[in-house]
């Protein structure tokens, strides 16, 4: 069972990790404990791994700042709703491994509820007890997941994915 | 066959046959750019999770250091060293701090150039289309791929035309055309899409600048500019490289200059954009001349023919952050840095500066700022109650002087 954290149009990466708390700016910091420090100090507190993030459109517009997903990451976010992605976001994400979804029936179910079970292998998700089909996910990019991220793929392919 | 689009051209050329909007392709950027904020983390990809030792294209790296200038910490000092040591053992490019905003030197430095693709580990890597280029921000994971394999993936975008008319009216300039875009557009509304801006040949390098840097606040993944006018008279344009009459565009939005009256965008989202007639009197503590949007001489020029024998408002900071050392030695070799420090200004190192909130005047709690940079999201450039308007050079000079959001054109008549 995960919690579900709920957020609405255009989150920018400034929000999601303010620049000043950059790994260049904190070597020795854990870039996880500034996710969202700022702007959900509830999430930065209490976020648990597998939790899920979902938003309306446009999340993770603004800076190119691999930090931002990546802080994500290091809270093992279970995966991401939202209606749409700013791109440089969503390229981001899914070269971490971190499993991304675009769709808006889903975002409004999850909006709704209060929390849900995500199962990645059986691609279902379970929201207050409803069971729903996940979106699917354009082939190079279930790849790029499927493999962990695109650096352990071209590691093991040698190749980017479709080339 | 229907024509191509400028980024079909490019990426056409880049991969040997020609290639059409949706396709997915690896290509071989002819530059990829790192900055000293994220250059660490990159080498310690290529190094540590790809276990590369040797880059495969030393040509195609290229280091700036601009983010943090020079450094303000142990730590981004010892960050900045390990920079330095790894482009020396790679025998690859660096600019380091104090050259400029590496969107600025990569074009004074005629890396960027028409036709080419240039990648960077910075989102406003758009920039490049300025001089008609392919320029794209990615993450540090992508950009680190290509130094280890001297290539990357794209998807070629579909193009959204802007197609403009007319002239800019005194006291309105390419930074008021560049809001207006987001105001209309909206901040996703070019997502995954190029811009290419048609109908502004005469449009200098500053302008394009200006617009090409503020094509991500559209969400797009490049916003170029037909290499005509001034870029073809300082660089060499490929002669593959040209406007197709017969090219597909996904939508095209018409925008009459001679109705375009000042902007200014309000905290805090780029496409918060309303008249600079319905925000004037908005009381101001900073103003912050600068960055890779509206950083470069002509800027300080126009902010400094507004500041002539002026000072500005005793309760308020006017910072100065030339885009790049050669726009300062500009601004020194007339009068207009002297203007500008005759007026009260604080001068910082070429770089982004406050840009980032990181040193060089970040915002304490309630700061309210008039910026010329491009972005105003909550808690960019320091504390997160403090707030960003982005404006035009000559609309942040008028106001240095009121302390308030003023009109520059109602200044000149009432002074
Ligand atoms: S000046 Fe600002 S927007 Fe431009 S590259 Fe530097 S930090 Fe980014």
């Amino acid at each position: 069972m995960s919690n579900i954290w709920k957020f609405g149009a255009d989150v920018d990466t400034d929000q999601i990790v303010p620049g000043r708390y950059a790994p260049y700016m904190r070597p020795d910091k854990d870039v996880g404990d500034a996710a969202f420090i700022e702007a959900r100090p509830d999430f930065n507190k209490q976020a648990v791994p597998g939790d899920l993030i979902v938003a309306t459109d446009n999340f993770g517009c603004g800076s190119s700042r691999e930090y931002a997903p990546y802080a994500l990451r290091r809270r093992q976010v279970g995966a991401i709703f939202a209606n749409s992605f700013a791109r440089i976001f969503y390229r981001n994400a899914i070269n971490l491994g971190i499993p991304v979804f675009v769709d808006a029936e889903l975002v409004e179910k999850l909006l709704a509820g209060s929390e849900a079970t995500l199962d990645l292998e059986d691609g279902t998700i379970l929201i207050d007890g409803n069971r729903h089909a996940l979106p699917e996910v354009p082939n190079f990019a279930k790849e790029i997941i499927d493999a962990g991220g695109i650096v352990p793929y071209v590691r093991e392919h040698g190749r980017f994915p479709n080339s | 066959m229907s024509g191509l689009t400028l980024s079909e051209q490019i990426i056409s050329n880049n991969v040997g046959r020609p290639v059409r909007a949706g396709e997915l392709v690896v290509v071989e950027p002819d530059t990829a750019m790192g900055h000293d904020s994220l250059t660490p983390g990159i080498i310690k990809t290529v190094k540590e999770q790809l276990g590369v030792e040797k880059v495969a294209n030393r040509d195609q790296i290229v280091l700036v250091m601009d983010h943090v200038a020079p450094a303000s910490n142990v730590g981004t000092a010892q960050n900045q060293n390990f920079i330095r040591e790894f482009a020396r053992e790679q025998d690859v490019r660096l600019f380091d701090v104090g050259r400029g905003i590496c969107h600025q030197v990569l074009v004074e430095e005629k890396i960027a150039r028409p036709g080419t693709i240039v990648v960077g580990s910075d989102s406003h890597s758009t920039s490049y289309g300025a001089v008609g280029a392919f320029g794209s921000g990615m993450g540090s994971t992508d950009i680190a791929l290509v130094w280890a394999t001297g290539k990357t993936w794209l998807r070629v975008p579909e193009t959204l035309r802007i197609q403009v008319s007319g002239r800019f009216r005194p006291g309105v300039d390419a930074k008021d055309l560049a809001l207006k875009l987001c105001r209309d557009l909206t901040i996703a509304g070019a997502t995954y899409m190029a811009i290419e801006y048609h109908g502004m040949d005469w449009l200098p390098m500053n302008g394009r600048q200006t617009m090409s840097s503020m094509a991500i606040e559209l969400g797009a993944k490049a916003g170029i500019f037909p290499p005509d006018g001034e870029v073809a008279e300082r660089f060499d344009v490929p002669d593959w490289l040209y406007v197709d009459s017969d090219a597909i565009y996904a939508q095209t939005l018409e925008i009459d200059l001679d109705e375009l009256e000042p902007q200014v965008a309000i905290p805090h989202s780029v496409d918060d954009v309303v008249d600079l007639s319905d925000i004037v009197g908005q009381k101001i503590d900073v103003v912050f001349l600068g960055t890779c949007t509206n950083g470069r001489y002509e800027d300080l020029r126009d902010a400094a023919d507004i500041l002539q024998g002026k000072q500005i408002h005793p309760h308020l900071r006017l910072l100065v952050t030339p885009a790049s050392r050669e726009e300062l030695q500009k601004a020194i070799a007339d009068d207009t840095l002297n203007i500008l420090l005759s007026a009260g200004a604080t001068l910082t190192t070429p770089g982004c500066g406050a840009c980032m909130g990181r040193h060089q005047g970040t915002l304490a709690d309630n700061d309210i700022c008039l910026s010329t940079g491009n972005r105003n999201f909550k808690g960019r450039m320091g504390h997160p109650t403090s707030q960003i308007y982005l404006s035009s050079p000559s609309v942040a000079a008028a106001s240095a002087i009121t302390g308030e959001i003023t009109d520059p054109r109602l200044l000149t008549v009432s002074l």
